[in-house]
């Protein structure tokens, strides 16, 4: 083998082992790579009432409440399969409302109920004028979040 | 092949290059600026703030493929010793550096008003943050020697076994939950970026790689010229 050939060799080599092993070490901390739970997942954890976490998913379509004063708001965090109703007070980020993602911090204070003490939007991927979004709702093609797919 | 490959010939086209990449970057990002900024629809949930991506989007794929190319040219270096491989890495480090560190900052000024928060460690802005650091790592260690051949030949391995920081960023919106939403562009499928958006990102993105082109070019040529200089003092006889 020449010189050349063993140098590509080895510098194959070392990247595959390199990947091996960050592949192994993502998979052993797969939970703590995790930003969020989704409700099914944060249910079947059984995460203790006062340990801080992040619960995910869409606000689900017609569930927000607000309080009179106008600083608390409740509302269902879905992933279409399970529920979790959540509690919160405090300011929201301007995507906020019902159908988006939203990802909450904060822990379970009673049986499936979460009280959140930070609230970020998610958005999804999709980027497009506002008119489109409307004739598409029309046309009954729309197939964003707001209809409540699953991400 | 070895005609393409001669140091003289590579050097020579860097110099024809360099201000046709300089000519493509200005008219580009003008025009997708203008689109961008002034020219094109507000999102239907990000109002005008989506105008922030233009910007973001193109420095983040900048980050990653400058990234890419210093990965090829490294393997390059160490594999086929090429005398000017690693000069092409260390002359587009500074700028990956440079694209990471805008990437993070306009990434950080659109999650403000979008999700909420400047700042999150999810997958994402994470494993950007580590290229950051493997950019800054790269620029110490490739000058930490006397001999500039040796600090080289050390950073490129560097730069191969951080390479596998590149599908991890890709694809960290993927394997876990992340609070950065999924590529609309680069995906299996059609974009989800309507057209009107689509192109003026494009014409950025393409404008955002004839600059770095430019850059790199013009770093490049002034790297050959010092490692001649270096060469010839370090080979001058020693006169007593």
């Amino acid at each position: 083998m020449k010189r050349k050939h063993r140098r590509l060799v080895l510098v194959l080599a070392i990247l595959a082992a390199v990947m091996v092993s960050t592949a192994l070490v993502l998979l052993a901390f797969r939970d703590s790579l995790v930003f969020f739970y989704g409700p099914t997942e944060a249910m079947a954890q059984q995460i203790p009432e006062g340990r801080r976490f992040r619960l995910g998913g869409l606000v689900e379509q017609g569930s927000v409440l607000r309080d009179s004063d106008g600083l608390g708001i409740r509302f269902r965090i879905t992933d279409l399969n399970q529920q979790v109703a959540v509690n919160y007070r405090g300011s929201l980020p301007d995507l906020f409302r019902e159908g988006q993602g939203v990802v909450a911090e904060g822990s379970w204070t009673a049986a499936n109920l979460f009280t959140a003490t930070t609230i970020l939007a998610k958005h999804d991927e999709n980027y497009m004028p506002k008119e489109v979004a409307e004739s598409l709702k029309n046309s009954g093609k729309w197939r964003g979040a707001e209809t409540g797919k699953a991400e | 092949m070895k005609q393409f490959t001669n140091p003289k010939t590579i050097v020579k086209w860097a110099e024809l290059l360099q201000p046709v990449a300089g000519l493509m970057a200005a008219i580009l990002i003008m025009v997708g600026l203008y689109y961008a900024l002034i020219n094109s629809p507000a999102d239907y949930q990000q109002g005008q703030a989506v105008r922030i991506m233009y910007i973001h989007v193109p420095f983040a794929w900048l980050a990653t493929m400058v990234y890419g190319i210093m990965a090829v040219v490294s393997a390059v270096g160490l594999i086929w010793q090429h005398p000017l491989a690693h000069l092409a890495c260390r002359s587009a480090a500074p700028l990956g550096a440079v694209f990471t560190a805008l990437c993070l900052v306009t990434g950080s000024i659109w999650g403000q008003p979008m999700w909420g928060t400047w700042w999150v460690w999810d997958a994402r802005l994470t494993s950007v943050l580590v290229l950051f650091f493997i950019y800054l790592g790269y620029l110490s260690l490739v000058r930490a020697f006397d001999n500039p051949l040796k600090g080289e030949k050390l950073a490129a391995i560097l730069v191969l076994v951080g390479s596998v920081n590149l599908p991890i960023i890709k694809f960290s919106v993927d394997w876990w939950h992340s609070l950065h939403q999924p590529a609309s562009v680069m995906r299996l499928g059609k974009p989800t970026i309507a057209l009107p958006m689509l192109i003026p990102l494009l014409l950025m993105v393409v404008g955002y790689m004839s600059f770095f082109v430019y850059l790199w070019l013009m770093n490049f040529r002034a790297a050959v010229m010092e490692r001649k200089n270096y060469l010839k003092e370090i080979n001058r006889p020693q006169m007593e």
